[in-house]
């Protein structure tokens, strides 16, 4: 059987009284979309901020291609290769869609005028910007200088899943891409999700869009109170069947091997 | 695989064309995406009409070589203020000690050459790293512990106003003595002048350092990181800058450019005078936003700061020229600083 990707072995994460991680696995195998779902509350989103950096959890080890890992912050996250679009999407909509892409990672313009004066290479950052959104079929954007306050929501999402795939990530964490979308730019995004795992990027999905989840995904993580209930194959279950799973209406399958 | 649900069948012909929805094209939607894209380009339009019009109604009196550089040299402190005022604006802060750190470091380079009989080359250096060290403890107090800047800012206004008054006990250093013993200290008052155009060193000064800063906000990691902070903190740290960074030292520049006003202040004025430049932060403010700067920041260029900083010079000697009372001034500008964020709030529904 092939190593994961990405694993987590025994996370646990407190908050006061509340448990939000309890005794948590996690695995991530290479090249497929691995859906997250779970019930309000059910802890996933700690789960997520847990493996994308932003907090830190109390107890439990996680590994990057078999090397031991722990994210102190988003930015060591993302230095290890694991990307994450937050569903905010974390972009500055007065900033061009360039300006965005690189944000935190700017180019400098090699020689004097980059080392000395610290001028940025817009000409290459430009360059690379574009090429990585026709990469993704995007370039119904016209102006990569333009704000990304003036692109639509669907846009602004295919700007944010393209910065994520560009920087030769491991991994790619999509929160909720679709909450926010209309049909048509959901399908797009859809799309462009698994256009980024035909290049080989293992991605894990948050979403609550059932269709959306069972459409895409390769396998489906069940979340219940604080920790996976279950590893399901979406072409084993209905989508009832995994909502039951989710809220406790149903035990969860005898799981062979996660 | 894909299994696209009944709903999303209805897709299968679906039109392509997102990007060309219909939207009428018309001239004010044309002029609010420019606007979008330069927002330094209203102060710049305002300020050509004002001269067009003073210079319609006064002639030569105020077309004249001289005029136009009187208003440069009237200008000059305000401006550099404004320039360290326009890089907190746009971190979405607001520095209300900017005029007491130039007062303080104007001060403390006056008082460390006559009082403790340093050279004055030591003394203005001393000056610098005092404001400096103020925009410090600005970006610190806001960046680390998190405070409002309009808080922080308005506590060491009055905390840097008050060391300035106790340590020079109120007492002004006579321009007489600067120029015989200390000359240095208005370096930035001495002018030449090129065909009837008067420039004081530190008019150059004020047009070098907007430049220098328009460079390195437009063409800097650092300047793009100051605009995402502005925009959207929490945003630009998920996207991996260093916002802590990024706040204190915009900050400690605002500080170390006050500190330099304090000594093209000095050259202004001939002499050190604790109680001068009391206006300095109300008039930086009120430059930065004729110029289109947003005060909610991440929005709006230094050059219009420099426009703005004209606009109020332009309108101050016009209207003296014309033999106005003074309050006019006072009141037509405050009718543009809010005609300036009625049009600021206006170029934000760009995307709507």
């Amino acid at each position: 059987m092939t190593q994961p990707v990405l694993y987590a072995r025994g996370l646990n994460k407190r908050y006061g009284k509340v448990t939000a991680l309890d005794n948590c696995d996690f695995d991530l195998m290479p090249g497929e979309i691995l859906a997250v779902i779970g019930d309000n509350g059910a802890g996933k989103t700690s789960l997520i901020k847990v493996l994308s950096g932003a907090i830190q959890p109390d107890s439990g080890e996680m590994f990057l291609e078999d090397r031991q890992v722990s994210f102190p912050s988003p930015i060591a996250a993302r230095q290890a290769g694991v990307e994450t679009v937050y569903q905010t999407l974390a972009m500055s909509p007065a900033l061009s869609i360039a300006d965005n892409m690189f944000m935190g990672r700017e180019l400098r313009k090699p020689g004097f005028m980059g080392s000395v004066l610290r001028q940025l290479d817009r000409p290459a950052m430009e360059r690379i910007a574009r090429e990585k959104l026709s990469d993704l079929g995007l370039m119904t954007i016209q102006n990569i200088n333009q704000a990304v306050e003036t692109l639509s929501g669907g846009q602004r999402q295919g700007v944010a899943v393209a910065r994520a795939a560009a920087f030769g990530s491991k991994v790619i964490i999509l929160d909720e891409p679709t909450a926010a979308l209309g049909v048509k730019e959901s399908r797009r995004v859809l799309e462009l999700i698994q256009d980024v795992r035909a290049r080989g990027i293992p991605i894990i999905l948050i979403s609550h869009n059932m269709p959306h989840v069972f459409e895409v995904a390769d396998r489906i993580h069940v979340h219940r109170l604080g920790r996976r209930l279950c590893v399901i194959d979406p072409k084993d279950y209905t989508m009832s069947d995994a909502v039951a799973f989710m809220t406790g209406a149903k035990a969860a399958p005898l799981q062979v091997d996660a | 695989m894909t299994n696209p649900t009944e709903a999303e069948a209805g897709l299968a012909r679906r039109n392509e064309s997102i990007a060309s929805f219909e939207q009428q094209i018309t001239l004010l939607s044309r002029l609010q995406h420019a606007l979008h894209s330069n927002p330094a380009l209203v102060p710049l339009i305002v300020l050509v009409l004002s001269i067009v019009v003073f210079g319609a109604l006064l002639g030569g009196k105020f077309f004249s070589s001289f005029a136009l550089t009187l208003i440069l040299q009237q200008v000059a402190i305000v401006g550099i203020v404004g320039a360290a005022q326009s890089l907190v604006i746009l971190t979405a802060g607001i520095d209300l000690s900017v005029g007491a750190i130039m007062v303080l470091s104007s001060v403390v380079m006056g008082q460390f050459t006559f009082r403790l009989g340093m050279p004055p080359a030591v003394a203005i250096a001393c000056g610098l790293v005092l404001g400096t060290f103020i925009g410090f403890v600005n970006g610190w107090l806001i960046a680390r512990v998190k405070l409002p800047p309009f808080i922080v800012t308005l506590g060491v206004w009055q905390i840097a106003l008050a060391s300035n008054f106790l340590y020079s006990g109120n007492e002004t250093i006579r321009a007489q003595e600067i120029e015989t013993q200390a000359p240095l200290l208005q370096f930035f008052g001495q002018s030449f002048s090129v065909a009837g155009a008067v420039f004081t060193y530190g008019v150059i000064a004020f047009i070098a350092i907007v430049l220098v800063l328009a460079y390195v906000l437009r063409h800097t990691a650092w300047g793009r990181h100051v605009y995402a902070v502005g925009d959207d903190a929490e945003a630009a740290k998920l996207a991996g800058v260093n916002t802590r960074a990024v706040l204190i030292s915009v900050y400690m520049l605002s500080g170390l450019i006050c500190a330099f006003a304090g000594w093209v202040l000095i050259g202004r004025i001939g002499s050190v005078s604790p109680t001068s430049g009391q206006t300095a932060n109300i008039e930086s403010i009120t430059a930065v936003v004729i110029g289109g700067i947003s005060l909610f920041g991440g929005r709006g260029s230094i050059m219009g700061m420099l426009f703005g900083a004209l606009i109020v010079g332009v309108f101050s000697l016009g209207l003296r020229l014309l033999g106005a009372d003074a309050q006019w001034t006072y009141l037509l500008i405050g009718v543009l600083i809010i005609a300036a964020v009625a049009v600021d709030q206006w170029i934000r529904k760009v995307s709507a």
